[in-house]
């Protein structure tokens, strides 16, 4: 396949970013996308240019790392996958790529295709997680019983990778369902109880400090999300949130 | 004993931790305080030390090279992870998870830390749960388990085939709190460069920002190291891209032994390599062989007729397929342990058996266990006499809510659905046995640096089991470490905070200024990729599943020639002072060409076959490794000095006083 590429190039957090155009030859289906962007380094390298900077590490669809909007979309055309599991069969000779940083407020640009997803750490420091301490003494795994699709639902909201492309979808910038993913997983499980009230109050308060927008119910993040995580997790928040706020 | 002190307590083996616990000395909370300790990595052994340590009171810095402490990669560990808590009333005991996993690995680890490994394993899952861990759940709900390979009881705990995503948010989780709590301050985007020693004790790191290329200095008491394995010393492994050994190989050129280094897995189901393009390997986890079955075709016309695509596999009959490991190996059959499993493949596809078009690949097949959960799902449905169209689908539906994210991703990368037609794997690097040395209490060879999970070499022997991985790296952080680092800090209560100002930290700095410069002034030739590919065709092909001493030999000196041509030659792009990830490659690359060498060094001095490392030279008539413990029954750690070339062996003994050394068998 020979492909035509315009890609945003910003040199630091701060410069003026812009398309650049290239052109790249020789790819074959069986490549990842990533695989294509290696090329085209090795190419720029080679000719004496700065290679475009991206994120990726595992390259199996499940660290989160590799981000892009490709062609107007998170991850790119295909359903279910992440960017590096995107293969180039899903393109045809001849094709113009579009590829472009996520795009939101409260992930600003680091260099080329590189966002800072920092804000993401900061909601989750800000409750996701259970009060226990880590040294061992607690009960036997099998004192607490959980019904099997209360843990199986759990496991479904679990499962988010934390990539931003629910974000980066959303008209409004919105990280509900990225939040609402980790409040859900507690909410749905026996041992999230304790401390739902002050969880869900924390998380969302964090949420709206970085800077997210707010959720008009589009829908656009469950169809882009390489994890399929539901919208029934916004739902289930909202409900936690509701219910937080009324206990005061 | 030697040089190397394991520091293995005295006593009965099941009393030998509880004992060294009681023994060791404690730091009491108010000096905590006034204490400080660097993790780097924070994957499962350093993202649970880190949040262990900071809960008990020392203040924390963790280092990853990643955006985020939550992508270590072991988020990407699939099936499960070991406990000895025998749910399943199927005879599992903590002495039989220990004697596994000795057996396993070889009868090339260490008694005592083996022991305590399986004994703190059932803690492990306790502990999990309560952080709120989505493991699977029977109906009853409580908790399901599955099999790996060579084992034969079900000790396997697991989330669909995510669950080193799911303990790694977990420990990442716990991690948080700390954060919150501002007891761990996380250095994300940062890269060790070196440890700083200050009266030889390890004070501190040298670390680059990631994001401006800003070189700092760290001081700390103590510094523990969980920066993971070296399998990308391969090129092509199911490491992430970023997986590296720069921490672990900085702390060796600073004083810390290298242990067996050629001790490296070599995983059997892996998607097989399509082409040159091909920037990373995928695994498909273990736990497949519960239900699938491995196959080549009988026939060598056939294997052909495959290649060239004039046949396809559901059109060969049973008789003249070859389930060469239920052939082999009836006891275990598709769940022998990993290196017997790799080397059977190999074998097959060496004789002229392979399936692609490369032809390096065998068949993993569901469609007998299609069929089985299928008849099964239709009689507690209630439908009488299913046709063989609904009892597949029936079956079909079983086996995606339990592999279900596995043939998804074998279905995006291979473009074919392998519910409908067999997997096609291949082996492919995936672990490191080797590791930097530590003692019981995992302290390397450094007094204050310390080695957890996948980075230090110490319980999985030449062979790691599936699912103790996860096991080994949570025992690490959550359970050993925090009590046994606390033994050396007690004599820190009075040093005070260390300073980043003495000549020892200023030395390391210019240190690294310097490498960074010499990388950033190569001539420019040849991009990092370049000798980073070299470098993996020349492990793979002469250190990967079968090694010979002639192939050795040649490796360490094409390596130590490729190292030469890389610091004359290589090509990096950029400027150092902002993000540049060539250069961030171009220092890993330079401490894989190093520890490229050293890794064939051991090869070759180890003459005998154990676990992942198969010298062909020694074998038994049937194929199986011939191991030699009369003069091979030791740790092999290597001692920096100058070149990989000159390198000094240090001994440690293994002593085994409750398990019979015995010719490994799973026929």
């Amino acid at each position: 396949m020979n492909l035509k590429l315009k890609v945003w190039r910003q040199s630091d957090a701060h410069a003026k970013g812009k398309m650049v155009d290239y052109s790249i030859s020789g790819i074959d289906g069986d490549m990842s996308f990533l695989e294509m962007l290696d090329i085209l380094n090795e190419n720029l390298i080679n000719e004496g240019k700065e290679p475009v900077e991206f994120d990726h590490d595992c390259r199996e669809g499940i660290c989160g790392s590799c981000s892009l909007h490709i062609n107007g979309e998170p991850h790119g055309p295909d359903k279910f996958i992440t960017t590096c599991q995107l293969h180039m069969r899903k393109f045809k000779d001849g094709d113009t790529i579009v590829i472009e940083p996520f795009r939101a407020t409260a992930f600003p640009v680091i260099k080329d295709l590189v966002v800072d997803r920092s804000s993401f750490d900061r909601i989750q420091q800000a409750g996701g997680y259970i009060s226990v301490n880590t040294s061992g003494n607690t009960v036997d795994a099998n004192a607490i019983p959980v019904q099997k699709e209360a843990a199986d639902t759990a496991m479904d909201a679990a499962t988010c990778i934390g990539c931003g492309a629910c974000v980066a979808a959303c008209k409004n910038a919105s990280a509900m369902l990225f939040t609402s993913a980790k409040v859900s997983q507690f909410a749905l499980l026996p041992q999230g109880q304790v401390e739902a009230t002050e969880r869900v109050k924390n998380m969302v308060r964090q949420m709206d400090l970085e800077g997210f927008g707010n959720c008009t119910n589009t829908g656009a993040c469950e169809l882009e999300c390489p994890k399929g995580i539901s919208l029934d997790n916004i739902a289930r928040m909202n409900r936690e949130y509701l219910k937080a706020n009324l206990k005061g | 004993m030697g040089i190397l002190d394991s520091k293995v307590p005295s006593g009965p083996l099941a009393d030998k931790w509880t004992k060294h616990k009681n023994e060791i000395n404690l730091v009491n909370p108010a000096n905590k305080r006034n204490i400080d300790v660097i993790v780097v990595g924070t994957g499962l052994a350093g993202g649970s030390a880190a949040a262990t340590l900071a809960e008990l009171g020392y203040n924390v810095k963790t280092f990853c090279y990643q955006d985020s402490p939550r992508r270590a990669h072991s988020i990407a560990a699939q099936g499960g992870i070991n406990a000895a808590k025998n749910y399943q009333g199927d005879g599992d005991s903590n002495y039989r998870l220990f004697y596994d996993t000795i057996k396993g690995g070889d009868y090339r680890s260490r008694e005592g830390n083996v022991y305590r490994l399986a004994e703190v394993s059932s803690n492990i899952i306790d502990q999990c749960v309560a952080q709120g861990v989505p493991f699977a759940r029977e109906y009853g709900g409580l908790l399901d388990n599955r099999s790996f390979g060579g084992v034969l009881v079900s000790r396997t705990f697991y989330a669909k085939g995510q669950t080193g995503q799911q303990l790694l948010l977990g420990a990442y989780a716990a991690m948080n709190r700390q954060i919150n709590r501002g007891k761990i301050k996380a250095y994300n985007r940062h890269e060790m460069l070196d440890l700083v020693l200050v009266d030889g004790k390890a004070r501190g790191i040298i670390a680059r920002d990631l994001v401006s290329g800003e070189i700092q200095r760290h001081s700390a008491h103590a510094v523990v190291l969980a920066s993971g394995g070296y399998g990308n010393v391969f090129f092509l492994s199911t490491n992430a891209m970023g997986s590296n050994v720069m921490a672990a190989w900085r702390a060796h050129r600073r004083g810390a032994f290298f242990a067996n280094p050629c001790f490296t897995q070599i995983h059997p189901t892996c998607i097989p390599v399509s082409g040159d393009h091909q920037s990373k390997l995928t695994l498909m986890s273990e736990s497949l062989r519960n239900d699938g079955r491995i196959w080549v075709p009988a026939k060598m016309e056939d294997a052909i007729a495959i290649r060239e695509g004039k046949l396809k596999p559901t059109q060969i009959k049973e008789e003249d397929r070859d389930y060469y490991l239920e052939r082999r190996y009836p006891a275990f059959g598709n769940l022998v342990p990993r290196d017997v499993a790799s080397r059977a493949a190999k074998e097959r596809c060496d004789a002229g058996f392979g399936v692609n078009k490369t032809g390096e690949a065998v068949y993993l097949d569901f469609s007998a266990a299609i069929m089985r959960y299928g008849k099964e799902k239709a009689l507690t449905s209630g439908i009488k006499d299913p046709s063989d169209d609904t009892v597949r689908k029936l079956g079909e539906e079983v086996v995606e809510a339990k592999y279900g994210n596995l043939f998804q991703m074998y279905e995006k990368i291979v473009d074919e659905n392998p519910y409908k037609t067999p997997m096609m794997i291949y082996p492919a690097v995936h672990y490191t046995m080797g590791g930097l040395w530590v003692d019981y209490n995992l302290q390397t060879t450094i007094p204050g640096c310390y080695a957890a999970g996948e980075a230090n070499f110490s319980d999985h022997g030449a062979n790691r089991l599936g699912a103790s991985a996860l096991m080994q790296g949570l025992a690490d952080g959550y359970f050993v470490l925090p009590y046994t680092i606390g033994d050396y800090l007690s004599d820190d209560i009075r040093t005070g905070p260390i300073s980043t100002e003495s000549p020892e930290f200023e030395h390391a700095e210019k240190e690294v200024r310097e490498r960074i410069e010499k990388l950033m002034s190569g001539k420019g030739k040849n991009s990092v990729d370049y000798y980073h590919k070299k470098l993996g065709k020349i492990m793979w092909n002469k250190c990967g599943m079968a090694r010979n001493a002639e192939g050795l030999q040649e490796a360490i000196r094409e390596i130590s020639e490729l190292r030469k041509d890389f610091w004359e030659n290589v090509k990096v792009p950029g400027e150092s002072k902002s993000m540049n990830q060539e250069l961030e490659k171009a220092g890993r690359v330079a401490d894989f060409l190093e520890l490229g060498e050293l890794f064939a060094k051991d090869a070759l001095h180890r003459q005998e076959s154990c676990g992942g490392h198969f010298r062909e030279e020694y074998q038994t008539p049937e194929g199986e490794a011939l191991r030699d413990d009369e003069n091979f029954k030791y740790v092999a750690a290597w001692e920096y000095r100058g070149e990989p070339k000159d390198a000094e062996l240090h001994k440690e003994e293994l002593v085994y006083e409750n398990i019979e050394l015995k010719t490994r068998s799973y026929k």
